[in-house]
């Protein structure tokens, strides 16, 4: 009886034992490739045609890969503006995509052609905002975005010219493209100059836009 | 001790731990390497779980028992891994399966040497299972 328990625990202890030393290899090879990653090509986490929010010289560059259809982007976004806000100046946000949900294509039409009008963060602060109208799971309604997106002064004829525009969809296939070299599979993913979080969460999310504030600017 | 003697004092213990590794390495996949679970996954998952409790209860009783809690779950879990592999070679095509939004149950995520694949590890994992089981209920039998 003794010896049959013994056995189950030590075969249990070797067998967790591998696990938790295969997610460490697994962890730290990822690490290392991202940031070769990042050395390499800068473009993965900032490319030219990305929005970008914040002061255009800042050295701290946050990517967000978001799906504006993401009910977890949507708790996120407010909480990303507010570090950027204590930042100011020393931070940027490049909003990436990551069209996981049955909508997220459209709705990423809509925000990249607000674009021509100006209104692309309005837009994003409204997508965010309505979400539970246009993109609940059981009923979704893309349409209903053309509804509110007046309220911020977007020509709504215009916008529906804008979103036929090809460019927008090699925006999409690029972004998905790099979706899979990055290794994304959830949304918000985030990289703080070319690097992942240590754990998915807030709290991460500043430690690390501080850590690299403190990295790149000692002397304030 | 002859062979067989050995092999009914310890044929448990050894369907134990193929099951213990399977649940660790199919947690390892998922929540290591974040491969999202297809829903044949899950269901695979649903008879594979159980059975590293019940085996390891099993150890403790008498062969017979064991067997026979234990046997159906791992019959039905190598049933879906035998249709998970059928789709995954294209032998049953994707409108067959009951996959609908998220994973398509035909990606390959892993291809070690050109021929393991997840669903592979999982039916192999199945079958030993299986036999073992069958094997420990016969030699019971002509005990």
């Amino acid at each position: 009886m003794n010896k049959k328990i013994g056995l189950i625990v030590v075969s249990l202890i070797i067998i967790i034992a591998g696990f938790v030393a295969g997610s460490h290899f697994y962890k730290s090879a990822e690490k290392e490739r991202l940031g070769f990653l990042a050395q390499e090509n800068a473009k993965l986490y900032y490319p030219d045609y990305a929005a970008v929010y914040g002061a255009e010289d800042a050295k701290v560059v946050v990517t967000e890969f978001l799906d504006p259809e993401c009910e977890s982007c949507r708790m996120f976004y407010p909480k990303v503006k507010q570090a950027l806000q204590m930042y100011s100046g020393k931070v940027k946000l490049v909003v990436r995509y990551a069209a996981f949900h049955r909508n997220s294509v459209h709705a990423i039409q809509v925000l990249e052609a607000t674009k021509k009008q100006g209104k692309y963060w309005e837009a994003m602060d409204l997508m965010f905002k309505y979400q539970p109208l246009w993109a609940n799971h059981h009923n979704p309604q893309p349409k209903k975005v053309f509804e509110f997106l007046p309220e911020v002064g977007i020509n709504i004829d215009q916008l529906k010219e804008d979103m036929k525009d090809p460019e927008i969809m090699n925006i999409i296939e690029q972004d998905a493209k790099d979706l899979k070299t990055l290794n994304v599979r959830g949304t918000p993913t985030f990289f703080v100059n070319g690097k992942p979080l240590e754990q998915f969460g807030i709290g991460f999310l500043y430690s690390a836009i501080d850590n690299a504030v403190k990295e790149n600017y000692p002397n304030s | 001790m002859n062979m067989r003697k050995v092999f009914l004092n310890n044929g448990i213990y050894l369907a134990w731990i193929i099951a213990a590794i399977s649940m660790f390495g199919s947690l390892f996949f998922s929540e290591v390497l974040l491969y999202p679970p297809c829903a044949l996954c899950w269901y695979q998952r649903i008879a594979m779980y159980p059975l590293v409790v019940l085996l390891a209860v099993g150890m403790f009783q008498p062969i017979k028992n064991t067997v026979v809690f234990s046997l159906p779950i791992a019959l039905i879990g190598w049933c879906i891994a035998l249709f998970h592999n059928l789709l995954h070679y294209g032998i049953v095509s994707e409108s067959a399966s009951p996959c609908r939004e998220g994973v398509s149950c035909a990606t390959v995520y892993i291809n070690w040497l050109g021929f393991i694949t997840i669903p592979m590890l999982s039916f192999v994992a199945f079958s030993v299972i299986v036999i073992i089981l069958v094997l420990l209920f016969k030699g019971e039998k002509s005990e």
